[in-house]
């Protein structure tokens, strides 16, 4: 066969398998869209669900989803950010930054069921925290922090060194200059990082099932004491989320539409998973654009 | 002179601020080393009790291929042979990753060498939207979709290997994508000049030079995406069918490590023998996944010497 030809059908065969992949992603999220968009009303997004009685909402699901979310933010940050400011500013060239290293890339190629079960030996029988949401959004938390200290770590680096002098010269310390001269530059890339690894933890069920549990006592919505059993601000009580909402009524299969709850569940979570999505490239954006002064 | 003298000794507000930051940045570090200490010895101490308290043997364990750890065997011992959740796990892995490979490299070739600003332009987002759909997601499609479909095709229940594996390819297919275009990008400009200079086609350009010289990027990346799918649980526990069983076929209900573990672990009483034995697949998972980190790091050295 002549080269050229060759070359023909070659690029030919990249070109169907990348149609075949774009084809994929197509039909996935039209399908869910599709099959699920129907079944998402008002009462559904906000009504509760009941598992023998043919109709079922998903607010608490939801509520749980965004709680769960917040609480894993609030406490993975602050770690990840401190641990990302000593890989990229203090860390020296050597055997213990390189252990460090190779320690978090082992976190973040744990299987995330085996994090849970972690989560589950530990918080909930060793500290016997029960099945709640303090405990899913720590182990929630082992699950994003070395995703979220390599993205701000990245941001970091991302920041030309002549910044870092320029504070320096200054007479500013180092922990100023990284504080007040780096952070502040970063801030667009690490927004973004943060925003995508939202995404994930939102859509996480395995290392969920049992730590925050999959059940969803009722919520009263009217009390805002964190201290009361009934409050959707009680860090103690068993929480389900939307991805767990989705295991449990297949795996379980007694609703009798469950396959509408699924389909219309799915939809919210891809609709909410495309959203943090868009705003991170937006936010990113439009941050870089703001700091550097560039169009 | 003793104010100046202890002026210059007395460290400044600022160094004491220094030393107070870097103080809480390394106990971040600290919290997160033990993190995964504590994680890897409780799974392991747990996982190990099968065979020190309730004294199953170890070759028993991996060789034997009844599992039924809550009734005794003709011998007296319990069933816990866990060789059909191991062959399951290898086998829904493997064949996702020789599935995967192709589209992955033919997509990352497609962005990297041949699309232009436009294409990529179009297929960054998809990536990273196949990247951002939670499994769960995946699996009720494939309980809804996929399995209806090899039912239809195949035959049997649609339940078994097959679904997991087709399940498993779009998971991992992005993974491996995105990581190859990354090794990709690295393969130097003058490469691709010197060939195209030589009067090779694009083809043997890309095949001759620029694959052959990413090879160890490319293995990596395949060795991430099989990770990935051996460490999956729900999506594949919602299609595999769940029964652990040798798998007979591709088309019969299996089992995997994770999915036993997803189903079983609620089920049983903590420090049991069931329970026990559930956590010694849990330590099978853990020890996989040091040992397909340990082979990327192996393989990124190796690539590093060329």
């Amino acid at each position: 066969m002549n080269a050229k030809t060759a070359d023909k059908i070659a690029t030919g065969v990249i070109y169907c398998l990348v149609g075949i992949v774009v084809l994929i992603l197509v039909f996935l999220i039209g399908f869910i869209l599709w099959t699920g968009l129907p079944y998402v009303s008002w009462d559904f997004l906000t009504g509760s669900a009941n598992a023998m009685g043919g109709s079922g909402g998903i607010g608490d699901q939801l509520f749980n989803s965004f709680y769960l979310l917040l609480l894993t933010l609030l406490i993975s940050f602050p770690i990840a950010l401190g641990a990302a400011i000593y890989l990229s500013e203090y860390a020296k060239q050597n055997w213990f930054t390189d252990l460090i290293r190779i320690t978090i890339e082992v976190l973040s190629s744990l299987p995330s069921v085996v994090v849970g079960l972690f989560g589950f030996l530990l918080f909930v029988i060793q500290f016997k925290l029960g099945f709640s949401i303090i405990s899913g959004a720590i182990a929630l938390t082992f699950f994003n922090l070395p995703i979220l200290t390599r993205n701000i770590e990245n941001s970091l680096q991302d920041v030309p060194n002549l910044q870092r002098e320029a504070g320096m010269s200054l007479g500013l310390s180092k922990w100023r200059t990284v504080i007040k001269v780096v952070l502040p530059v970063a801030l667009p890339g690490i927004l973004t990082g943060i925003i995508l690894s939202a995404g994930r933890v939102f859509g996480e069920a395995a290392a969920l099932i049992y730590t925050a549990g999959q059940s969803s006592p009722s919520i009263n919505y009217g009390d805002w004491n964190p201290l009361n059993p009934t409050s959707p601000l009680n860090i103690f009580r068993p929480a389900e989320t939307l991805a767990v909402h989705i295991w449990k009524i297949n795996s379980e299969g007694v609703m009798p539409n469950a396959n509408q709850i699924s389909a219309g569940t799915s939809a919210v979570l891809i609709i909410a998973i495309l959203l943090f999505n868009f705003l991170a490239r937006w936010l990113g954006g439009r941050l870089y654009r703001r700091i550097t002064a560039s169009k | 002179m003793e104010p100046i003298k202890q002026e210059l000794t007395k460290k400044s507000r600022a160094a004491k601020q220094d030393q107070r930051g870097q103080l809480i940045a390394g106990l971040s570090i600290v919290l997160i080393m033990l993190v995964v200490l504590s994680i890897l010895y409780m799974i392991t101490s747990r996982g190990l009790a099968t065979f020190t308290q309730d004294h199953i043997s170890v070759v028993d364990f991996f060789t034997k291929t009844v599992w039924n750890p809550g009734s005794l065997g003709k011998n007296g011992q319990p069933l816990v042979g866990a060789l059909p959740m191991i062959i399951g796990s290898f086998m829904v892995t493997v064949l996702a990753a020789l599935l995967a490979t192709p589209f992955a490299v033919a997509t990352a070739v497609f962005m990297s060498e041949i699309a232009n600003k436009r294409g990529q332009k179009i297929l960054q987002p998809v990536i990273e939207l196949l990247v951002g759909i939670p499994s769960v997601v995946y699996g009720f499609i494939g309980l809804v979709v996929v399995v209806p479909i090899t039912r239809h095709f195949f035959g049997g229940t649609g339940f078994g290997i097959l679904s997991g594996t087709f399940v498993l390819f779009v998971m991992i297919l992005p993974t491996i994508t995105s990581m190859y275009i990354d090794s990709l990008k690295a393969v130097p400009r003058f490469y691709r000049e010197a060939s195209l200079a030589l009067g090779a086609t694009r083809w043997q350009t890309l095949y001759k030079v620029i694959v052959r010289s990413s090879i160890s990027g490319l293995l990596t990346a395949i060795i991430f995406g099989m990770a990935r799918a051996f460490g999956e649980a729900l999506a594949v526990q919602m299609v595999i069918g769940n029964a652990a069983l040798m798998p007979d076929g591709l088309l019969t209900p299996a089992a995997t490590l994770t999915s036993v573990l997803t189903t079983g672990i609620g089920n049983t009483v903590m420090g049991t023998l069931p329970n026990n034995a559930l956590w010694t697949l849990a330590l099978i998972l853990l020890f996989m996944s040091l040992f397909f980190n340990l082979i990327t790091r192996y393989i990124g050295r190796k690539g590093e010497l060329k």
